[in-house]
């Protein structure tokens, strides 16, 4: 039905139709209302939603559904927007369902150590509310002050803190939702398992693409009696490298372990005042947490490690104010980059740590091959690159070569054994890539799953997952390097 | 090394033929789930480590490795599988271990098998070879189908290779014991699990109360002397946690069918008649009851959890908890998806595919 339509017309049937058990403010179709959803953080994708629903009930959102699966309409729900891969990107014949009235936290069990919330609630929040518990939530993305817990199932977010304690997938009991058709479903439970299939690993990371998620409930954990950070300085980005490999192999697993090259604790410096050595080719920041006397030990341990590694300058936090101090320039390493430059492109890709040199090498060269600079911050404990390329989005050449630059940058960490998004997901930015990372069968098969879920393909369509017939185009645009050159070998 | 063709070969026959095969390593799990059915198909040729680099914490191997000898390289590299996986009994395969998705005591603390799946290979049911995830820590490019396969029983394909996450072994370990009764252990568990102490795994069985901690020595020392009770010998504290994990302790002895319930860590005591051991902080109850099944399922229920019949000689209620009608269809259309002949263990999880 939704091809049949003229689009103004559609436009008014569904308005029309949601009106129905929508208030009025609830349901927003004039320009200026909806141009606000026209894009989620990728800003480069751009599209003025046909409807924007705003339920604020779990049985609105129900017939927000059931209403779009009859019309057969497609659905992208929407949390924050704060998404950098585009997963929001509204529909043009379709509803923007936002979820940015479900901001209640509707129970928090200090005992049982979860907190029931709802999908809007933000990711800071849940903390600031267990903090009185001496409890918190662990996964911290950098941009937890305003990205809702909702949009960090969909995309499965990580932070600072994950090769420690670990992702979404990780930290979350149960999610509840609604299928396109409008049931009502529960993925997991606040035990530890579910009998069946861990449908609740499945549909965390899914990208809107399953469900649409009304409820979830996360594990709190005990915040650390003690959290001390060593910042340390190194003449060359390649030792900085080994130094985190050689943290790892004295069997120590930080908290947080983080790395940032020069331009990129320069730009964050001038904004931040963070106290990084602007002087030092790289800076690692080391986190250790735990009972004061497993602090103790472990940073020790860490400085002399890093010592070893060839750390040519050492600071440890004194203070609970100075951690937080060394932390602030990393989580503001982003808006620091955009004070320097008009607009800049994040990119996500994760590699095996022991290939990071390599990498470092190759995006250098591809800043001299496409003239734009990238400054990287990169979660170095567990591989995940964030290339931040500086670039013009008022130049259309600019635009095309930092495209490229991605796209090159992307393929290099499928090549090198990693994977092209490690925690902002494909959404529509990385749907290209996704071709060169699985094999046809392998998209078969999440198109399988996808339709297990939601057979007409309404929820958040175009997402994700490439359609084999964008990837036959895209590989005769475009034969790129590693896996061309060998596709015999297994890669995954 | 029985190659992949071979295995390929093996299901493509079977799926000609839509005869039913029975994924099998070790078989020591051959009594979790329902009962086995199909030709069975042995991986354990295909076997060996693929890549394994310490310092990247991430083991890749096939599926017929021994779970002995891939927990013993980890060993001799003072790294370990964090969820302490259960064997039960000499022969497990890696594989084996993943289809069944068990997790021993360390799982309340440093999370579940499935937590460290990182990425696999497998062959589905139309004989096609798929890799998901890899062998990085983290990757959200496509569904997470490696930790879906996590559990499921062999029911969704053959499982041919598994990278995992794998951590440092803790510098120090101690158990403690302690006298509690159980309404009190599982306040105690609960309270304790709200502060920032070192607690790895515990087991309630019958007023006494095991804890184990690990960490450095100082953080043991400091956490032993606020929660009191008596240090175990560390030997004696080893087999502790190995008959735990293996059963092979005498709770797990008796001819009564064993359940396995799973729910919330703070449920108040489950009363149903039979002896309990309870692990995970309060969240893993062991049961051996002669109880019918509709009364442990209802109980677990009640208490928002579920059970599963782990062990008993006949399993006519089902092995595992129903699912509901939604649940049920999703489970069938996923199952569809990557075996649509059905020809991979029907049966072992649920009646119907």
């Amino acid at each position: 039905m939704g091809d049949a339509l003229p689009k103004v017309e559609l436009q008014r049937t569904v308005a029309a139709k949601l009106r129905e058990f929508l208030p009025g403010r609830a349901v927003l179709w004039e320009e200026e209302d909806t141009r606000p959803y026209e894009c989620d953080g990728l800003t480069a994708y751009r599209q003025v939603p046909m409807v924007v629903a705003l339920p604020e009930t779990e049985e609105q959102v129900q017939r927000v559904l059931r209403a779009c699966h009859s019309l057969g309409v497609p659905v992208v729900p929407r949390g924050a927007g704060t998404g950098l891969s585009g997963g929001a990107l509204p529909p043009g014949e379709g509803v923007l369902l936002s979820l940015a009235k479900f901001m209640r936290v509707l129970r928090l069990d200090p005992l049982a150590r979860v907190a029931v919330v709802q999908p809007g609630v933000r990711n800071a929040a849940i903390s600031d509310v267990a903090a009185p518990f001496g409890l918190y939530y662990a996964p911290d993305p950098s941009s937890q002050i305003a990205c809702t817990i909702g949009g960090n199932v969909a995309e499965n977010s990580g932070g600072v803190h994950c090769l420690k304690y670990g992702l979404t997938v990780h930290n979350v009991l149960r999610v509840r939702g609604f299928t396109i058709e409008g049931e009502p479903v529960d993925f997991g439970s606040e035990a530890l398992d579910s009998p069946g299939y861990d449908l609740l690993a499945l549909a965390i990371g899914s990208e809107g693409l399953l469900a649409v998620t009304t409820e979830v409930t996360v594990k709190l954990l005990p915040k650390p009696e003690a959290a001390r950070v060593v910042m340390a300085s190194f003449d060359d980005v390649q030792k900085a490298g080994d130094a985190v490999a050689a943290v790892i192999a004295a069997g120590i697993v930080p908290a947080g372990l983080e790395m940032m090259d020069r331009p990129a604790t320069r730009a964050s410096e001038e904004y931040a005042r963070a106290g990084y050595d602007t002087e030092a080719a790289a800076i690692l920041l080391c986190e250790c947490d735990g009972t004061a006397a497993d602090v103790e030990a472990e940073i020790a341990q860490v400085r002399e490690v890093l010592a070893r590694a060839g750390a040519t300058r050492m600071t440890v936090s004194a203070s609970e104010a100075e951690r937080l101090r060394f932390w602030s320039g990393r989580k503001a390493a982003f808006p620091a980059v955009g004070r320097i430059s008009p607009d800049y492109y994040c990119m996500d890709g994760t590699i095996p740590r022991k290939r990071l040199g390599e990498v470092l090498r190759f995006i250098g060269a591809m800043e001299k091959k496409y003239g734009l600079r990238c400054p990287n911050v990169f979660h170095a404990g567990d591989g995940n690159l964030h290339p931040l390329i500086l670039f013009d989005a008022n130049d259309p050449d600019q635009l095309r070569r930092t495209e490229e630059f991605s796209a090159e940058v992307l393929e290099k960490c499928i090549e090198v054994g990693g994977t092209i998004t490690g925690e902002h997901g494909v959404g529509v930015e990385k749907i290209n890539q996704m071709c060169a990372q699985f094999r046809p069968e392998e998209l078969e098969m999440f198109h399988a799953v996808k339709r297990a879920f939601d057979p007409k393909g309404l929820l958040n369509p175009g997402k994700a997952v490439p359609t084999l017939a964008r990837c036959a185009e895209f590989g005769r645009r475009h034969v790129h390097a590693g896996k061309a050159a060998h596709p015999e070998l297994p890669r995954f | 090394m029985a190659s992949e063709k071979e295995l390929t070969e093996r299901i493509l026959e079977a799926r000609a033929a839509k005869r039913a095969l029975r994924i099998r390593g070790g078989g020591t799990k051959d009594f979790y789930g329902n009962e086995p059915r199909g030709e069975p198909l042995d991986t354990r040729a295909h076997a060996g480590i693929v890549e394994y680099e310490p310092t990247e914490l991430v083991i890749t191997a096939r599926c017929g490795t021994s779970l002995v000898e891939l927990q013993a390289l980890l060993e001799k590299h003072n790294q370990m599988l964090a969820f302490e996986p259960p064997h039960f009994g000499a022969g497990a395969t890696l594989g084996g271990c993943v289809a069944a998705g068990l997790s021993g005591p360390r799982r309340a603390s440093a999370g579940a098998l499935r937590d460290f799946v990182l990425g696999t290979r497998i062959i589905d049911g139309g004989g096609r070879e798929l890799a998901f995830g890899g062998r990085v820590m983290k990757n959200v490019a496509g569904y997470d189908l490696s930790r879906l396969l996590a559990g499921s029983l062999g029911t969704l394909g053959l499982i041919l290779e598994v990278s995992l996450k794998v951590l440092p072994r803790p510098k120090a370990e101690r158990t403690l014991k302690l006298e509690l009764p159980q309404a009190k252990a599982l306040e105690s568990l609960n309270r304790w699990a709200a502060q920032p102490l070192p607690i790895t795994a515990s087991a309630w069985e019958d007023g006494e109360l095991s804890l184990r901690l690990s960490g450095a020595d100082d953080a043991l020392r400091a956490a032993a002397g606020r929660l009191g009770g008596e240090t175990l010998a560390p030997d004696a504290a080893a087999a502790f946690w190995r008959d735990v994990r293996e059963h092979a302790a005498p709770f797990f002895a008796g001819e009564a069918p064993l359940w396995r319930l799973s729910v919330p860590s703070n449920a108040p005591a489950i009363e149903l008649p039979g002896a309990q051991l309870i692990e995970w902080g309060g969240a893993l109850r062991w049961l051996t009851t002669n109880a019918d099944a509709a009364t442990v399922r209802a109980a677990a229920a009640h208490a928002a959890g579920h059970a599963t019949l782990f062990r008993a000689r006949e399993k006519a209620a089902g092995a595992f908890a129903p699912l509901s009608p939604l649940l049920a269809r999703l489970h069938r259309d996923l199952k569809t998806a990557f075996d649509p002949a059905g020809i991979f263990n029907p049966g072992r999880l649920y009646e119907g595919f």
